[in-house]
């Protein structure tokens, strides 16, 4: 049996979004910049999928623009937003526990002048909006927070971010990209300027995602080359990949409030049962603000990578937040912004719900849980 | 659930009916043929590469994990990397420096082997259910007929017997190895590789030390613990007489001859480092025959240590034939060796390894000459 609990790292395709891919794979080859039939009949599907992202997240579908995904998206975000700026560095908001594809162009900011001051988590790893406003300066220019941590799931006070940003003035990137699909999101109550988000985090295709750019933001293209969307990204469109994501954004309006109680569900067994058969466990981040979906358990004393590897072999696919960085294991930088030591962060695992998940699968996963467990705390090499 | 859902990789489903067993892959030909050998009898092979990154100039070590990846991906086995840089270092590299800092030439592959292969490989095993380690050492193990123990014997290619560096196997480890290769000859080894389609089959093999890769060990030592360098010092006879200055004495190893600068009317070889007193004391050929050795954290293949001296061939380095000699067993791990012929360049820090024909009875690591 294979028991992939592993939703957050990507997810698998959904029938009728592969279907939807091949019907244009096989019929609509046209460029969707073309004057002619193949042409129109390309950028009417793309059009389409604009109009079914738009549908999903509540904004008006002229503010889509389609990328290669949400490190493109947050890219774009952040170095075609200020690069518009030519010559005036000036300062950002985010925080410390952001992904790597806003944190890297923050310090490639940073490098450039520009100062960001990164306002820290409390030990649920969630964000105070008092504190977000508190870090804005006269010379701000944007904020960026993450929806939705990856590893953690918990989930930021965006609607109050929101709103204090705005008051200020200040345009405001949301980087959804694990949001999307899994909680309801509406722009139109949420006064957000730039989000980021990706098709295969919710059952969409791989290396598609989108910048939702609100009115009339000027920002220098990251990708330049082509009149593409409306100019703000060069490249033939990938419409296949677009149809996709669009796909996957109806599946995901039809289906969000059974899909956040079944997978909370799940979730919830899963950690009742951790809790039941394993001692010396915490779960990692809020158990209130979070993603229906998202586990993150620390098992003190175990080597989260061995017990990520012997979990494999069993069948089961989840992840640790930690990386591999020249042979030596880094602990994860969110669940150390959150306060856990090095140790601690090493003996975290994250399990994340989807599609294709089920009781009997949670109860196997149960099953071998307590065992490789045990063992892994043996294994004083690891 | 449904068969679009679930990502089937080549490894398909795990068959709780074979046998487990973990393949330690290097990237290199003999772990590959090694793993190879297990699948063909069916078992539940799964590789793992020792991530140990040596130190911080060595590129190679994740070019040989991909290496590691494609053999594995080629067999249709798991492939997981186990991440050890940081014991390695504390383990294996800084005791290396520090040896040759202390006037010994150490055998980091020891340490390697009983630690990282047969210790923390063999722990990360069970945790993936699996009882036993295979490894692409040229070595054997079988039982005893006379005691049901079991036994380290030498490889049927005596070239590339490695038994000199698993001397400090034990029991209980040696009931959980494999060593698929130890019956098989080199270019058996290689032609195997071919058959299989490896892309490793003619990959060159690797002779130097893993975190050396340029041989260089002087400058390794300076660039591992810089902090602790001796700097200068005396070259003396065995007289004491100033002949002249060394580097430092991690340059140096027992038998050397080259790298003195001096010059006298017969040839000049290291016979002694003096670490306290950071003097490299020189000799002439005949000064470098010891008599015996004295060892110490003696180890017994058998688990059992003899109560009276025993009769062995004894090994001082890789590359040395042999030679006969007596053993006797002292308190607190030590031993004393005496030769019944004088061996040329007893050099502390390296392994005395004891051999009754092509068994392994264990070994010591050489502390002086006598």
């Amino acid at each position: 049996m294979r028991v992939y609990l592993d939703h957050n790292a990507t997810s698998p395709l959904r029938d009728e979004v592969v279907e939807a891919m091949l019907r244009v794979l096989r019929g609509i080859h046209g460029n969707p910049s073309s004057a002619h039939e193949e042409g129109r009949a390309a950028r009417a599907a793309v059009d389409r999928a604009r109009a079914s992202v738009a549908s999903l997240i509540g904004i008006e579908s002229g503010d889509v623009l389609f990328t290669g995904g949400a490190t493109e998206a947050n890219n774009t975000a952040l170095l075609g937003m200020l690069g518009a700026r030519a010559g005036a560095a000036g300062h950002l908001v985010s925080s410390t526990v952001e992904h790597p594809s806003v944190e890297a162009p923050l310090a490639s900011l940073e490098r450039a002048g520009w100062r960001v001051t990164r306002v820290g988590v409390d030990s649920d790893g969630l964000l105070d909006a008092a504190q977000i406003e508190a870090a804005i300066e006269a010379e701000t220019a944007l904020v960026s927070i993450l929806w939705a941590n990856n590893e953690t799931g918990v989930l930021q006070p965006i609607e109050r971010i929101a709103a204090v940003v705005r008051a200020r003035g200040i345009p405001f990137h949301v980087d959804a990209t694990q949001a999307v699909g899994k909680i309801p999101i509406d722009l139109r109550k949420i006064p957000v300027d730039l989000l980021s988000l990706s098709a295969h985090k919710f059952n969409g295709p791989k290396g598609v995602g989108c910048l939702i750019a609100r009115g009339d933001l000027v920002f220098e293209s990251v990708l330049r080359g082509g009149p593409q969307e409306r100019g703000r990204r060069g490249g033939t469109e990938n419409v296949a990949a677009i149809v996709g994501l669009g796909v996957a954004c109806e599946i995901a309006e039809r289906e969000l409030p059974e899909r956040m109680r079944d997978y909370a569900a799940l979730r919830d067994r899963l950690w009742d049962g951790i809790r039941a058969k394993v001692p010396r466990v915490r779960r990692n981040g809020s158990a209130d603000s979070v993603l229906p979906n998202t586990l993150n358990v620390e098992f003190d004393g175990a080597a989260g990578e061995l017990l990520l590897q012997a979990l494999d072999v069993e069948g089961i696919a989840v992840s640790s937040g930690a990386a591999c960085h020249s042979g030596s294991i880094e602990p994860s930088k969110v669940l150390i912004a959150m306060g856990r030591s090095p140790e601690q962060a090493r003996g975290s695992l994250r399990f994340s719900i989807g599609h294709g998940n089920d009781a009997e699968q949670i109860d196997y996963a149960l099953s071998v849980l307590p065992d490789r467990v045990e063992s892994a705390r043996q294994a004083v090499g690891a | 659930m449904s068969a679009d859902q679930q990502p089937s990789g080549a490894v398909g489903r795990a068959d709780a009916k074979r046998e487990r067993v973990v393949a330690a892959l290097s990237g290199g030909v003999d772990s590959s043929v090694a793993a190879a050998l297990l699948v063909e009898r069916d078992l539940e092979v799964i590789g793992v590469t020792l991530n140990l990154a040596g130190v911080a100039s060595r590129c190679c070590a994740l070019a040989d994990a991909d290496d590691a990846r494609r053999v594995a991906d080629h067999l249709g086995i798991r492939f997981y990397v186990a991440n050890y840089a940081e014991r390695f270092r504390a383990e294996v590299i800084r005791p290396f420096a520090e040896d040759y800092l202390s006037g010994r030439t150490p055998i980091p592959c020891v340490a390697c082997n009983s630690r990282f292969k047969f210790e923390y490989l063999l722990e990360r095993a069970r945790v993936f259910g699996a009882d036993r380690v295979a490894t692409g050492h040229y070595a054997r193990v079988d039982v005893d007929p006379d005691t049901a123990r079991l036994r380290l014997r030498r490889a049927v290619d005596r070239r590339k017997d490695q038994t000199y560096f698993l001397f400090e196997l034990g029991q209980e480890q040696l009931a959980a190895i494999e060593f698929p290769l130890g019956g098989l000859e080199k270019e058996a080894v290689r032609a195997r590789a071919r058959e299989l389609g490896l892309a490793t089959a003619d990959k060159p093999e690797s002779q130097e030390i893993c975190f050396v890769p340029d041989g260089d060990y002087a400058k390794a030592v300076e660039a591992i613990c810089p902090e602790a360098l001796p700097g200068a010092g005396e070259i003396v006879d065995r007289e004491g007489r100033v002949l002249g200055l060394h580097p430092g004495i991690h340059h140096f190893t027992v038998g050397q001859r080259k790298g003195l600068g001096l010059s006298a009317e017969r040839p000049l070889y290291v016979a002694r480092l003096d670490a306290g007193r950071n003097r490299v004391v020189v000799g002439e050929a005949e000064d470098l025959n010891a008599k015996g050795a004295r060892l110490e954290r003696v180890s017994w293949v058998s688990g059992v240590v003899p109560n009276r001296a025993v009769r062995a061939t004894v090994r001082v380095r890789h590359r040395h034939v042999g030679a006969s000699a007596s053993i006797e067993p002292r308190a607190e791990g030590q031993a004393v060796v005496s030769f019944d012929e004088p061996v040329r360049s007893v050099t502390p820090g390296q392994a005395a390894v004891f051999y009754a024909g092509d068994v392994v009875l264990g070994g010591g690591w050489i502390a002086e000459s006598l």
